[in-house]
């Protein structure tokens, strides 16, 4: 009886989560796949219907025999979509350098603190990331605009003579990727700079190996794994990104994650919106494998 | 290593803390300010905060935020938990590539996606959009944070105390509450404030999810703050600053209180 129970728990640990991630996460990719081989109707919602047997198996296969590649045909003839796409995929390239350059001294430093600062200045790393992504985003409308706080600092250093326009350009939507996103990029350099054993760079400065080149040899190599979960961690959520390039960049910014809110909250365009959703998880598909698998690999570490 | 903390690693540091917080500092600042424009300093003030109380549809809309970060952290805190579980535990079993994929996947996934296919699984279930269905999209996401927090707390435990208790004849369900659960709980108990926070934080999902009458603090701070930046809306945010910061710090306080407790009991036990 004991041994029965058993059995059935340990089946249901792994039963229920997998049923829930199943239901809610797998099979809404199956459907949206589906719905963006269909046509729009005026109607609730919003489509075609594609698997119904409602009007019985004849009008099952009427219903197939409509469905069609017109969406993505459509979003191949439109260059506003191409475009969107392309600059999506450069705007989080770009954003995903900047943070890399910008984390990295951050990461080394807190490597490198004494050993009883080290829980703390974790902590204040984390402790952005559990503030609103939202509010975080919006602080920086309050600066970034022609008569916000920057500005109004610049000019009374006397460093400009009249405001920059930041608000509604690329460098606000980079400013915004990289403040938002620097804990993901900072947290996984740290952990592996801070295995690092220094005792290696004080052997190569003694052999006569400068700084510079001690880094490159060295310190970065070992970093790399740091380097590329971090990368992967800024760069996957940074193509989709829509709250950033909504609120900072303005409404000729041209990102795949608001083209995508637009055509279903203003064109109220279902497939069109799944058809760009499924190209955006194809073009996102290797790199996220990618990090299923860096992170598969540093379990098996620590196991 | 200590003694090679250089001057340019405590100015990066520095710096880097800098542009983490100035940011949010600035916001804080401004929600005590008189004038109505944001960013000229016209005196000290709170009227901003009483101001907050009148107005009804950003109350509403904080009690929805409440009652989804609720519900939905405590039972993706209980999926994830098993999640985690699952992933150290059994790892033999058809279709696990599959399940470590659905748990790791939804951390990067763009939010657009995943909110786009719930609403549509949601239409195509004929689930009526309101309160239960942004519940169980929040839910969804952040079981698979409350996962991977839980699952780095399995992978460092160490395996023989569960072993002595098995051999001493407790049975493994008895085992997990009385040896497992205990240790793993200071990560079970981030793991619920890490899926709080998410559910509070999400603008995007919870739009594509919710439907009239659900609608969350974030989507009515989204809808104020495409008109412009307001005073009031800088207080709400300090007041949602205020709560996770106090919430995070206290949590971090009785971590380690708990973790100085339990090295002075493994003392006594060595010395007795």
């Amino acid at each position: 009886m004991k041994r029965l129970a058993t059995a059935v728990a340990s089946r249901l640990v792994i039963l229920i989560p997998y049923l829930w991630l199943l239901v809610f996460f797998l099979i809404p990719f199956l459907i949206v796949f589906k719905i963006s081989l269909s046509g729009t109707v005026i109607a609730m919602p919003p489509y075609t219907p594609v698997f119904s047997f409602s009007d019985g198996v004849s009008g099952f296969f009427a219903n197939l025999a409509q469905l069609g590649i017109d969406n993505y045909l459509w979003l191949t003839e439109d260059a506003l979509y191409v475009n969107a796409y392309i600059s999506s995929i450069v705007i989080a390239a770009v954003s995903t350098a900047i943070t890399l350059l910008v984390g990295f001294p951050i990461a080394y430093g807190m490597a490198r603190a004494p050993a009883a600062l080290r829980p703390t200045l974790l902590m204040l790393v984390i402790l952005p990331f559990w503030t609103s992504f939202l509010i975080r985003v919006y602080a920086w409308i309050g600066i970034l605009k022609p008569e916000g706080l920057l500005n109004q600092f610049l000019l009374w250093l006397g460093m400009i003579d009249e405001p920059l326009i930041i608000l509604n350009t690329h460098t606000a939507i980079f400013i915004g990727i990289v403040y938002s996103y620097l804990p993901f990029m900072v947290l996984p350099l740290y952990a592996s700079l801070e295995k690092m054993d220094y005792s290696l760079i004080e052997a190569a400065q003694d052999l006569g190996c400068p700084p510079i080149a001690a880094f490159w040899k060295i310190t970065f190599p070992l970093a790399i794994p740091g380097v590329v979960a971090g990368c992967l961690l800024v760069f996957i959520p940074a193509v989709g990104e829509f709250v950033i390039p909504d609120l900072l960049g303005g409404s000729r910014t041209l990102m795949i994650g608001k083209t995508l809110w637009s055509e279903f909250f203003n064109n109220r365009d279902w497939p069109v919106s799944s058809a760009v959703a499924v190209v955006l998880l194809l073009i996102l598909v290797v790199p996220i494998m990618y990090f299923q698998q860096v992170q598969a690999r540093t379990q098996e570490q620590d196991r | 290593m200590t003694g090679s903390w250089t001057r340019f690693n405590i100015v990066s540091i520095v710096a880097g803390f800098a542009f983490l917080y100035l940011p949010i500092v600035l916001l804080v600042v401004y929600s005590f300010n008189e004038s109505k424009l944001v960013t000229v300093w016209a005196g000290f003030s709170t009227k901003w905060y009483f101001e907050l109380f009148n107005n009804r549809g950003l109350l509403d809309a904080a009690w929805v935020t409440a009652r989804v970060a609720l519900v939905s952290a405590t039972v993706a805190t209980v999926l994830g938990t098993l999640a985690a579980l699952t992933l150290t535990r059994y790892t033999r079993f058809h279709g696990r590539v599959l399940f470590s994929g659905m748990v790791f996947a939804p951390l990067v996934m763009p939010e657009v996606i995943t909110g786009l296919s719930l609403l549509l699984l949601f239409v195509a279930i004929g689930l009526d959009r309101g309160f239960v269905t942004v519940t169980l999209a929040h839910i969804t996401f952040s079981m698979c944070f409350v996962a991977v927090v839980v699952q780095s707390r399995l992978l460092s435990f160490d395996r023989s105390l569960e072993e002595a208790a098995m051999d001493l004849g407790a049975p493994p369900v008895k085992t997990f509450f009385a040896i497992t659960l205990p240790v793993i709980m200071p990560a079970i108990v981030s793991g619920w404030m890490l899926a709080f926070t998410l559910s509070l934080d999400d603008l995007v999902i919870a739009s594509f999810t919710s439907g009239p009458g659900a609608t969350t603090l974030p989507m009515k701070i989204y809808s104020q703050v495409r008109l412009g930046v307001t005073p009031e809306i800088n207080a709400v945010c300090t007041i949602l600053i205020a709560i996770v910061t106090v919430g995070v710090v206290a949590a971090s306080i009785l971590n380690k209180r708990r973790e100085v407790q339990r090295q002075r009991d493994a003392q006594a036990a060595m010395r007795s």
